[in-house]
């Protein structure tokens, strides 16, 4: 997958959470808490979305990595390369 | 009838509800005068086609999207309906009461089937890997999460519970509402009940092993009570909420009154796991009465339980008989017939769709009655065309639940204070 692509599958995640989420204006290295309304249970249901669709287990250890757009794809580039 | 002091004198002041043919009292209300069937056939996953009642209502009216997938389906149906009530109520604004002193109880059938069941099949397509288990499942599934859900939607910071009572857990929720306002424990209470259960394939395949799920070519006609083609129950999904306050707050606000709660009661058969039993519903009934300081007399309408299975109808008959056969002014009606079983919210829905009466003096017809059993042939069954009565001053509404429980209220016209 390339980066775009790992952005896309992000944001898709993110808008089927909440389909009114503001994507347009979203600063990507900015945390996504800080912009939209997600919480930790929203997180979960990226990381289980994750899961389900790439098989991708992600430790908790590594959930801060998944606090910014840009910090997000990064971590899932090595992890997606094959996908 | 007893003199009770106006802060032992508890009143419904505002209604809101959800039901497979409206969603507010007005017309819900002219729906049920109508006879207007509110089941249509769905189709459930391993179960196939069967009748059901499905709600239509603003589902983002109250709380966003996110929040309705964040919750469960009765959590969206309770907001809907508590939201409702508080608006009717004039409480919006919530300038007369405090949110710390507000409590929240909600009858439950069950709770917590929709969302395992769903949970497995979504498991199943993972090989049953537990890790694909979802993180929702606790919160989803504890049993204050539909009173919850409304608690947090309203900035509710008194008590909220869910009171499992089967069947008759809207009435039970309503008593225990009383009680608490009676107590002195809450100011204001939103009482009602919610059932999300036409999501279970579980809950119809059930009642389906039991021989009491309800076949008809036709879904408006599944649901006969007292019909001797009837074969079943209709599940259908629905919530009701009431706002209830002491009488002398009420009228401080001067608010509209919709009744007042006079009697109640509750009791067990001690007998059977599903086999309801009309001596011990007599019983209730008798209570209630009793305790509103009424006789059988007084009654104007009786609001029966019956849900269309074969004995449970005999049974509530041969109770109502027992109590008011020489009662030639008491009218008797069946909710259920178009609206199907609202499973935990039944016996509010149904108490509900009967409050108008006070202002219209009509009673609502039992729908399907093409053929009437015999064994339930009640004087004043109000059958297929409603009821002009002179007055209604009193109705009781039965709600009578699997594992024996039994709940009835009484409530009255609010006349003078």
């Amino acid at each position: 997958m390339t980066i775009d692509e790992i952005k896309n599958v992000v944001l898709e995640i993110i808008q089927d959470i909440d389909d009114e989420a503001d994507l347009e204006n979203l600063n990507p290295g900015e945390a996504l808490r800080d912009q939209l309304d997600l919480d930790s249970m929203d997180f979960l249901d990226i990381v289980m979305e994750l899961r389900k669709r790439y098989q991708i287990q992600i430790p908790e250890a590594d959930y801060p990595q998944l606090a910014t757009l840009d910090s997000c794809v990064n971590y899932l580039i090595p992890r997606l390369k094959a996908a | 009838m007893p003199q009770l002091s106006e802060k032992q004198r508890i009143v419904i002041t505002g209604v809101g509800l959800a039901a497979p043919n409206a969603d507010n009292l007005q017309d819900y209300r002219s729906s049920l005068l109508a006879g207007k069937s509110g089941i249509d056939e769905i189709e459930l996953r391993y179960v196939g086609k069967v009748p059901a009642g499905i709600c239509s209502f603003p589902e983002t009216k109250y709380r966003k999207k996110k929040e309705n997938k964040r919750g469960t389906r009765a959590g969206c149906l309770g907001v809907y309906a508590a939201n409702e009530a508080m608006q009717d109520a004039g409480l919006a604004d919530y300038l007369h009461y405090s949110q710390n002193r507000t409590g929240v109880y909600i009858g439950l059938t069950e709770h917590g089937t929709v969302e395992t069941e769903n949970e497995i099949y979504n498991l199943s397509q993972f090989a049953f890997n537990t890790d694909f288990w979802s993180h929702h499942h606790n919160p989803r599934t504890v049993l204050n999460n539909p009173a919850g859900e409304i608690t947090m939607n309203l900035g509710i910071t008194g008590p909220h519970y869910s009171i499992g009572g089967a069947c008759a857990a809207g009435n039970a929720a309503l008593i225990q509402g009383t009680q608490m306002l009676k107590l002195g424990e809450v100011d204001l209470a939103l009482a009602g009940g919610i059932s999300e259960s036409t999501g279970s394939f579980g809950i119809f395949a059930s009642f389906k092993a039991e021989g009491a799920l309800a076949v008809h070519k036709d879904p408006t006609k599944a649901c006969r009570p007292f019909d001797t083609g009837r074969n079943g129950i209709v599940v259908s999904e629905g919530a009701c909420v009431f706002v209830l306050e002491r009488l002398d707050k009420a009228l401080a606000r001067n608010v509209r009154i919709y009744g007042e709660l006079v009697g109640y009661a509750m009791n067990s058969d001690a007998r059977d796991f599903v086999l309801p039993y009309g001596p011990r519903q007599a019983e209730c009934m008798q209570l209630a009465i009793e305790r509103a300081g009424l006789t059988p007399k007084d009654i104007d309408i009786i609001n029966t339980h019956a849900t269309g299975t074969k004995q449970g109808d005999i049974e509530e008959c041969n109770a109502i008989h027992s109590l008011f056969k020489d009662c030639p002014d008491t009218y008797i009606n069946n909710t259920k017939s178009i609206i199907g079983h609202a499973m935990g919210a039944a016996g509010v829905l149904e108490l509900a769709g009967n409050l108008p009466a006070f202002a219209d003096n009509q009673v609502h017809p039992t729908i399907n009655v093409d053929t009437l059993d015999p064994a339930c042939a009640l004087q004043n069954l109000v059958a297929n065309e409603p009821r002009q009565l002179a007055t209604v001053n009193t109705i009781l509404n039965n709600s009578f639940g699997m594992v024996g429980i039994n709940s009835v209220v009484v409530v009255r016209k609010m006349t003078s204070a």
